[in-house]
This record gives C-alpha cells, structure tokens and sequence, in this order.
C-alpha cells in the first residue's frame, strides 16, 4: 500500500510537484497519465527517494519512506526503467541478482528463482549467460521486469516502461505484461504518457498536469465524468476507441436483444466490446456467454446499437 | 650501412651489462611513477566526478603541471629531494597526473545516467555504485589514460638520468655529447621498443570485453609492483664518498676511464646532467663533480679544483673553428674574430660565467660590458652584405662567447649576423658545421681531438698534453678532413677537472685525485 500527502516538489522558482496526494491500495495498479513535464515522473520518483520531496509525506506499506535508510527501502520496492537500465558488464543472470545479492541471499535461490522468474516471463534460460547488448529491446525489457522482480517485492514501481519500444514490440509485451500471475498481486505505480496503455492496464488513472493532480479515477470515470476541461480535451481524439476498450460485454449485456445461441463455442463477457468486434471481422456473429451462464448471439448491427445506446446512458448519468 | 649496424649491435653486446641495467632502470622508474599517479590520480578522478564544480579547477592545475619543461621539472626537484630516484619518480608521476586524473573523470561522467539511477533505484549505495558499477564501466576510458602516461613516462624517464636516477638516457646522452652515434642508438632503440610494447599491451588490455577485463584487473596492481620493483635491481657499490659525473665524463678516456685505469680510483658514481651537478655539490647529495675549471658556479657554490697530479685531463683552449668556404665568402671574418684571441685568460672567463650562471646577467650584457671595458665594442653598422650565422653549443659560455663574436662582427663589417645559439652538445654542432648550416662556432682543442677526431689512443696520449701538439694537430686534421680551420685560440682552457666543496677539501685533506684515490681506499 502505498500513501502520498500533499507532496510538493520544485526545482529552483519551478514547482515541479504541487500537493499531490493519492492512496494507491494493495495489488491495485495506478497509473501517472500526462504529458511530459507535468511532474508524474518526479512523483513516482520520490516513491523510492531517488528524488526528495521538499514537503509531504509518503507512506510504504504505513511506514513513513523518511524515516527509513534510503537503500533499504528500495531493495524492498521494484523499479523498471524506461531504457531497461541494465548493466551492460553484467550478464543477464547478473543483472538478475543484482538485488538478491544485496539481500544476502544464497547462491542456490538465487539460482533457481532466477530461473522461475525467467521461465515465467517467457525468456530461455540460455539467454542467463548473454550480456544485455546480445538481446533485443523487447528481451532487455523482459530482464529489466524480472530483475525488478526477483525478490517478490509487495510494491513496484515503474516508469515508461515500455517507452523505448516499437509499436509491434510494445503491444505483444503489453498484452503479455496484463496475464502476468507474477504482478496480480502488486501494489503498483506506473508512468506513461500513452493514453492507450494507461487505459488498457490501469485499475485507476491519475491524471497530471503541470504538477498537479487533475483527476483521479477508474478509467470510466475518466471517460464519462471528466471533472474540467482538460481531462475532457486530454483524452478528447481518442475517446471513441477507448470506449471500445474499456467497455465490456458486461456493461452492454441487458443491452443486447435475447437470442438462442446458435454456435457451441462461446466467449466470455468480460472481453471488452473491440475484441468482439475484431472477432466479428471474420464470423458473421458470435456467442457470448456471461458468468450466470447466460448466453446471446451477437452480430455486428446488435453490438454497435448496444453500444450506442450505453453511451447516451452514461452521457445522461 | 651494415657496417654500422654491426657495430651497434658490437657495442650493444659488449654493453649489455648496463644495457640490462639502464632497461631495468628504466622500467621500473616508468612503472614506480605511473603506480603512484595511478594511486593519487584515480581517487582524485573519482573525488572530481562526484564534485563536477571542482573539476575544473583541478583538470586545469593538472594541465599546468603538465606543460612545465620535464628539464626544468627535474631542477626545481632538487632542492626539495635531492637528486636520484625520489626526484625523478616525483617528476615522472607529476606527467602521468593529467591522462590519468581526465580519463578516470571523463570515463565515470560518461556513464548512462539510467544505468546509475538503476544502480541506485536498486539500492546500492555510493560505493556500491562506484566499485561495481561506475568504475568497470569507466575502465577502458581509464586504461587508455594510463596507457598514455606509460607511454609519456617510458619518454621522459630517459631524462631521469640528468638527475642521477639512471636509465637509458644514460646512453642516449651520453652518447650525444660524446658523438657516439652506436652509444645514442643503444638507448634510444630500447626506450622506442619499450614504449611501442607497453603502448601494444595496453592496448589490448583496453580492447578486452568485460569479461576477460574483470579478471586481468586483478592481475594489473600485482604487474605493476613487479615491474615497479625492476628498479631496485641494479644497485651500485658503495663508497665512503659520492661521485656525479656527467654522461660525457663517463664515457671518456681523459673521464672517468683514466680516473680508473691511471689513479685507479673506486668511487661509487652515479650519473647526472651538467645542468644540475654544481648545485648537488653544494647540498652536499654530492662529494666528488667532474666540472669544468672556468664554470661560474665553481665560484658561485665556493667548489675546489681537485689537482690532476697524473695528468689525465687534456688541456681544452677555446678557439673559433670556422669553415674555410665561409672564410672565403666573408673575407673580412677571420680578422674580426682574432679580435677576441688572447684575450681571455681563464680567471676572466670563470667570472663571467659567474656573471650570467649566478647573478643572473643576460649573456649579452655580459658580452657587451666585457667588450667595453676592452675598448673592443663598436656600435653595430646594420650592414647588410650576407649574413654569417653563429652556432653555440648549450651552455652559458657559448652563449657569451656567440654574443661577442655577434658584436664584434656587426660593430667591425658590414655583415649581417644570425646566431642559433644552444645546439645541444658536441655532436648536434659539429654536424652543423659540416652540413653547412653554421659558419663557425667556439670549440675546445681536447674536444677536437679526442672527442670529434678520435685519433688511436696511443698517439691521442702522447700529443694530449701539451696545448701546441694539440693545436696544431686538430688544425691540420680538420682542414683536411672537414675543410675547418681553427682560429688562434681565445686564451682560456676550459678543461675537465674533478671539484669538492672547499670545507670538505680542507676537513678530509684532500687536495689531489691522488690524495682522493688514498681517503677512499682507507675509509671503506
């Protein structure tokens, strides 16, 4: 759990941070939205006191980060960097227990939860022995997570992550990064600047400006209750395909006419209203199942008129 | 051609002794100095690239250090260490200071500012930070510093043996003030080898991937303190007393071998330059000097003549020598010159070297005073008819003597004068001379004769001592070897003589080279 009050920052006459103050619970996933200069990487940043705050508080799972040695609060706390930030000299196994090894740990867990970390995050263990200048970015990317995350710490931090990668790259290992078992159960605080990854992985989004907090909230509430005209114009030219992204089948279910499945195989409702759309490129219609077990034949004309209809509701709201 | 190079590699074996020696020297004063700067420059490096504002500051100190004159460097060394090893490795760590300080520097600051932010956001602290990641990242950028200050102090250690810190510019020097061509080659071959071999090595040490790097750094401290210690091998004999000689003395026949095989004389000797011998005389690091009898600092630093009772040093009368096609294409010249013949004795000539040495008179204003007070100087014509050019070799009389020369030929024709004054020792002159690049210049008969002519030494030993054989001998032999004539000499013998300080003369009672040879033999 972690817990910012009225932290405030500035560099010479800038204020870089301006009183923010969030709560991001155990295994929530919150992510710093903004545009590059708005202070979310300097919040994120006085998490692990790689940047001091000049007023404010910050609490680690309840304890005050201030009162404890700068070094051992961050072995405790997971940090992925935009450009990987691993060590050239090292191998990649090196780089791995670079945290394991300030612990104290022993050489054979190391070993072999190095090797669980890796299998889990999909890299062959041949790669162990390769430098990190012998990999690919989205590799090193994959290092970088494992090396955060080697040690199961409760608390991870991290900033544009996938920042230094190409579109392709940046997608797969998004999707990838969303089924991780190893991170459902973090407490999390990630920065972007993309709109789209912040919606897609975000439990909440805190969206900055100019070092202040314009909103905090589920990524709906962002999408239908923008409190000012900044969060509305922010996310403005993307509305419409985020819609499509965060709205599930759920949400759309009372919306969509009844009907007798009439193919066995069925997807779940939880997927989000693109996913069935994607799928109805290829099928002329689909089966949808929701948890009480319920099942509805959905075409292309049903599910954009549902959706339609959902979107005057919450406009109404 | 092949007949040279058999003969360089003749006078290589036959010294291989103290070639081995000189090359040992040489890399342990290389190696003792750059291990010291390594120990001072590396933390110093590391203190400026966590302290950015006073690195300027300290790049640029370093950067003064490094242009001081290594000559010069090795003279203000004296007073404060004496002479020797200490001096020498002090100044030779002072040059290896700024590649290591600047590399060390540039190689931490240009590590990736994520990689050291990982680093921290991980929690290493500070020195975690630096040992295991700022300094093996930063260490190809270091080992190219240190490879550079090798390869500047396998260079300058060859001046260490100025200051009796030995080497193979025992060799190299030696062999230019005694024009021994095999002499100067069998230090310089070496000490060029050296430094392309070390600069190789180092280079592909910097070139190593991490991996290998990691383990030969644990190698490198231990190499440097073996090569290091190459230094204290060579250890000379002792003696009750010191002696310095200069490379010249030592490699002569009327040096430091006729002390040996006519006195047989047994002094523990190190060898060190001219320019710095007097003074060690005078703060007693020294005992014995091979100096010469008209030097001002004789006076300056109250130093006695040793008598030549034996009569190994040759008389050494100063004279213009001149080349005959000069003779003829300035008809006036010869009339001019044998204005100054005769004219000074060696008192006179010992003062005014104390003049210009010791109190610090330029040479030509010496040469000027000198000149007035003989009714001999005339105001200059500016004439403009060809110009005679004027060498001296590198120390203070030549200087004075080329001034008066300048002098006496501008006040007396209409010649114009250009003097390229300080062309190094004998050799560096003479070939001057015949190559037609200087007119004339003041030389000393002993050195015509058993330096520039090398006459058999059987015949060299006959004729040596008396001063109108000599004359007329190197005259004779110069006009028809190098078509040279040897101008009526100035008056004064500059000759080689062994010198003590006065209070010690007087305390031990030793007053000859042969009362020398007796204390030395009776105070093992």
């Amino acid at each position: 759990m972690i817990k910012v009050e009225a932290v405030s920052k500035s560099y010479g006459n800038t204020l870089a941070v301006k009183q923010v103050s969030f709560e991001v619970s155990e295994g929530e996933n919150l992510i710093l939205l903004g545009t590059s200069g708005c202070g979310k990487t300097t919040t994120l940043k006085m998490i692990n006191r790689l940047i001091t705050p000049d007023a404010g508080n910050i609490l680690v799972n309840g304890k005050d980060i201030a009162k404890e040695k700068p070094e051992v609060l961050r072995r405790g706390i997971g940090y992925v960097l935009q450009n990987t930030g691993l060590f050239p000299h090292y191998t990649v196994a090196e780089n791995i227990a670079i945290v394991p090894k300030l612990l104290g740990w022993e050489k054979e867990k190391i070993k072999s939860r190095s090797n669980e970390i890796i299998e889990k995050l999909h890299l062959s263990e041949k790669y162990l022995s390769a430098y990190p200048g012998e990999l690919s970015g989205g590799q090193q990317q994959r290092v970088g997570l494992a090396r955060a995350l080697v040690t199961d710490p409760s608390v991870l931090l991290m900033d544009e992550p996938f920042g230094a990668l190409d579109n392709v790259t940046r997608t797969s290992i998004r999707k990838e990064f969303k089924g991780l078992e190893e991170l459902k159960r973090k407490t999390m605080v990630m920065v972007t600047h993309d709109i789209h990854e912040a919606f897609e992985l975000a439990d909440r989004i805190c969206l900055m400006n100019k070092g202040e907090i314009v909103q905090i909230g589920t990524p709906k509430d962002l999408l239908y209750k923008p409190v000012t005209d900044f969060a509305k114009n922010f996310l403005a030219s993307e509305k419409l395909s985020l819609e499509f992204k965060i709205i599930s089948m759920d949400d759309i279910w009372d919306l969509i006419p009844s009907s007798e499945p009439v193919s066995a195989t069925s997807l779940s409702s939880s997927v989000s209203v693109w996913d069935v759309m994607d799928k109805l490129q290829s099928a002329p219609s689909l089966v949808v199942k929701n948890p009480s077990g319920e099942q509805k034949n959905i075409a292309f004309s049903a599910i954009t008129e549902a959706f339609k209809r959902y979107q005057k509701k919450q406009s109404h709201e | 051609m092949s007949e040279n190079q058999q003969s360089l590699w003749q006078f290589m074996s036959e010294q291989s002794d103290k070639l081995l020696n000189q090359t040992f020297q040489h890399v342990g004063l290389t190696f003792i100095s750059l291990l010291f700067a390594v120990l001072i420059g590396l933390p110093l490096g590391i203190l400026i690239a966590r302290k950015r504002k006073i690195s300027g500051s300290v790049l640029a100190f370093a950067g003064v250090l490094q242009t001081i004159p290594s000559i010069a460097l090795l003279g203000f060394m004296i007073p404060l260490l004496g002479i020797g090893a200490k001096p020498a490795i002090v100044a030779l760590l002072i040059y290896a200071l700024l590649p290591i300080i600047r590399n060390t520097y540039t190689g931490i600051v240009g590590v990736d500012a994520s990689i050291r932010e990982a680093a921290k956001a991980m929690g290493m602290n500070n020195w975690q930070i630096l040992f295991k990641v700022e300094l093996p990242l930063a260490m190809p950028v270091i080992l190219a510093g240190i490879r550079t200050a090798t390869v500047i102090n396998v260079g300058v250690a060859t001046l260490a043996s100025y200051i009796a810190a030995g080497g193979l510019g025992e060799f190299i020097f030696g062999g230019i003030s005694l024009n021994n061509t095999n002499m100067i080659l069998a230090g310089a071959i070496p000490a060029a080898v050296l430094a392309i071999v070390l600069d190789g090595l180092l280079a592909l040490l910097q070139n190593l991937n991490f991996k290998r790097l990691r383990k030969v750094l644990l190698v490198l401290p231990i190499f440097l303190l073996i090569l290091s210690g190459f230094y204290l091998l060579p250890k000379a004999y002792g003696s009750s007393l010191t002696a310095g000689f200069t490379p010249e003395f030592m490699g002569r026949q009327d040096g430091d071998l006729g002390l040996k095989s006519v006195y047989g004389l047994k002094i523990h000797t190190i060898v060190i330059s001219d320019a710095v011998m007097y003074k060690a005389a005078f703060e007693k690091e020294l005992d014995v000097i091979s100096g010469y009898s008209t030097d001002g600092r004789l006076k300056a630093f109250d130093l006695t003549i040793l008598k030549d009772d034996q009569r190994i040093f040759p008389p050494y009368y100063a004279a213009p020598i001149v080349r005959e096609s000069s003779l003829k294409k300035f008809p006036e010249l010869e009339k001019v010159l044998n204005l100054l013949a005769g004219k000074i004795s060696d008192s006179i000539m010992t003062d005014l070297n104390y003049k210009t040495d010791q109190l610090h008179q330029s040479p030509e204003k010496v040469a000027k005073d000198f000149l007035i007070s003989r009714n001999l100087f005339k105001v200059s014509k500016n004439g403009k008819a060809g110009i005679v050019r004027i060498g001296s070799k590198i120390f203070g009389e030549q200087y004075i003597l080329a001034e008066m020369y300048k002098m006496l030929i501008q006040g007396n024709t209409d010649y114009k004068v250009a003097t390229k004054t300080g062309l190094g020792g004998t050799k560096i002159c003479f070939d001057a001379l015949v190559n037609d690049q200087i007119d004339f210049y003041p030389e000393y008969t002993g050195t015509g004769l058993l330096v520039l002519l090398q006459p058999k030494a059987e015949f060299a030993k006959q004729i040596a001592h008396d001063k109108d054989k000599t004359y007329r001998y190197v005259n004779d032999e110069f006009r028809k070897k190098f078509q040279i004539k040897w101008l009526t000499p100035i008056g004064f013998n500059n000759s080689y003589a062994l010198m003590m300080r006065r209070k010690q003369s007087k305390e031990l009672g030793v007053y000859t080279i042969t009362d020398l040879k007796q204390y030395l033999d009776n105070n093992k």
